[in-house]
């Protein structure tokens, strides 16, 4: 699904983030990248979301050279990006309000559309994700949870085949957070969506990503990537394994700070 | 602000008023009674005439600086190359007090109903200017990110996103330089011209002397002021409803 070629990027005047990096993610996978801050974690979901092109190297999806925001790709963030002026609903409808202004251009829209009627999907996505009352109200009157709730309902709608999150629980208090966690493990597990969530948390990574990218808060040439056979599990067991494998972790993040 | 709450702010005033005129006894402040007698005399005819000269003039100017101003505040907004580039200049006119500059746009312009709309334009159009500005660059770029990733380009982002962000500092940037408007408005109607309240306030204040109709004349100029005042506020609450909702309100 997911190719990274060769990928180098850097910031003006600073030492590249990546150079010649190498990563696969397949069709349908989970993936938790996790780093310390000032690592390139956001940087590389922005390079997938098209926000930001490599300097050198490909980035492919579906063996597809990136080249803009891709309109199959769905961007969730840490602080929702909800208009403010906006309802609830509205927000919740914006991709498909998108998608008729531009047309099916294959740019902004993909060209096929979507079937089936747009009001219905809104209301949909309202009810799965537990909105439906509260969405005729405005951003700012609902809670945190609530606002990241419809930030999720406003990427659904549009049926992405790609999920990226750049720390999307991380400003909730924790019962919201595993919440809104366990809610992507089952919306995994009803449809197969490919997912990258990028978190600061060992915890969080662990529960989410079935494979996790570590990356140092150095040029990254070679992806350091663990298998978590914990992922989906909240609270996850607590076992010998999961020990040693939050350890391991640990100690990556550690040496690759210092 | 309540209705209510204005209702009695204004028999306050009216009673200030009554009272300062039977201290004072002297023709140069009548009752407010007589000067309302002569308001809604004068209404009708006259000063209705004055009155919509001079509404057209603030709401042309209204007009034109929102048109000129919004855009060019958005695009300074979203431009950081161009703001560095405009900034100082915009950080030295803001402040000149525009009203000095009356003779040399009439001398420009001639005396004209033009002359007067661009005076009241120019404050205007700084006011407008600098808060659209401001509010164009203080969207969040997550949340230009996030509907950029929904599928807007340039033109998706202009409508959905800029366009309602800035309509509230254009309707505060007009609420705010109302004032100093209709009070620029006078002065340039004091200057050869024939139409408008700043010409009937002054031909009745200094050379018929006719008191109860100059002061009519007052009345009308502050109801244009407030009215305008009220409109854009009104129009705040209607177009931007949801700064003006809390988590209270939904409850």
């Amino acid at each position: 699904m997911i190719r990274a070629v060769g990928l180098t990027f850097h910031y003006s005047k600073r030492p590249p983030i990546f150079q010649n990096f190498d990563w696969t993610v397949a069709q349908g996978q989970t993936w938790a990248i996790i780093g310390a801050s000032g690592c390139g974690k956001s940087t590389l979901l922005y390079l997938l979301a098209g926000l930001r092109q490599p300097d050198a190297g490909q980035l492919l999806i579906n063996d597809q050279p990136i080249q803009g925001p891709r309109p199959q790709t769905g961007l969730i963030l840490q602080d929702y990006g909800l208009l403010p002026w906006a309802t609830l609903r509205q927000n919740v409808t914006l991709g498909l309000d998108l998608r008729r202004f531009y047309g099916p251009d294959g740019r902004h829209a993909p060209i096929d559309g979507l079937p089936g009627n747009p009001e219905q999907r809104v209301t949909h996505w309202l009810e799965r994700l537990g909105i439906a009352g509260v969405a005729n109200q405005y951003p700012g009157q609902v809670s945190g949870g609530q606002r990241q709730r419809a930030a999720i309902a406003r990427t659904l709608v549009l049926e992405p085949d790609l999920l990226l999150m750049d720390e999307p629980f991380a400003s909730l208090d924790a019962p919201t957070r595993e919440n809104l966690q366990s809610l992507i493990l089952q919306l995994h597990t009803e449809r197969p969506l490919t997912t990258v969530l990028v978190t600061h948390t060992i915890e969080e990574a662990m529960t989410i990503g079935e494979k996790i990218l570590v990356l140092a808060n150095r040029t990254n040439t070679t992806p350091l990537i663990l298998d978590n056979p914990y992922a989906g599990q909240i609270p996850a067991v607590q076992d010998e394994g999961y020990t040693k494998l939050t350890a391991r972790m640990r100690a990556e993040l550690k040496e690759t700070t210092a | 602000m309540k209705r209510l709450q204005l209702v009695w702010a204004s028999l306050g005033l009216l009673a200030v008023w009554q009272l300062l005129a039977m201290i004072v006894q002297r023709d140069i402040l009548p009752v407010p009674l007589a000067v309302l007698g002569a308001f809604f005399s004068e209404v009708g005819g006259e000063l209705g005439g004055h009155f919509l000269a001079s509404l057209w003039r603030v709401i042309a100017s209204l007009l034109l600086s929102i048109a000129l101003a919004a855009p060019a505040g958005l695009v300074l907004g979203q431009s950081r190359r161009l703001n560095a580039f405009f900034s100082p200049l915009v950080y030295i006119l803001y402040p000149i007090p525009k009203v000095v500059l009356v003779s040399i746009v009439m001398l420009f312009l001639g005396i004209n109903d033009l002359s007067k709309i661009v005076m009241i334009f120019l404050i205007l159009f700084f006011q407008i200017l600098v808060l659209v500005r401001d509010q164009a660059a203080a969207i969040r770029p997550e949340l230009i990110y996030s509907v950029r990733s929904l599928g807007a380009g340039r033109r998706g982002l202009f409508k959905y996103v800029y366009l309602p962000a800035s309509l509230p500092a254009i309707l505060t940037a007009v609420r705010q330089s109302i004032g100093t408007a209709v009070a620029v408005l006078y002065i340039v109607e004091l200057i050869a011209t024939t139409r408008g309240l700043g010409y009937y306030i002054y031909l009745y204040g200094t050379t018929l002397y006719d008191y109860p109709k100059m002061y009519a004349g007052v009345v009308a100029m502050s109801l244009l002021g407030l009215g305008l005042y009220f409109a854009a506020d009104w129009l705040h609450r209607k177009l931007c409803p949801w700064q003006f909702q809390t988590s209270e309100d939904a409850a």
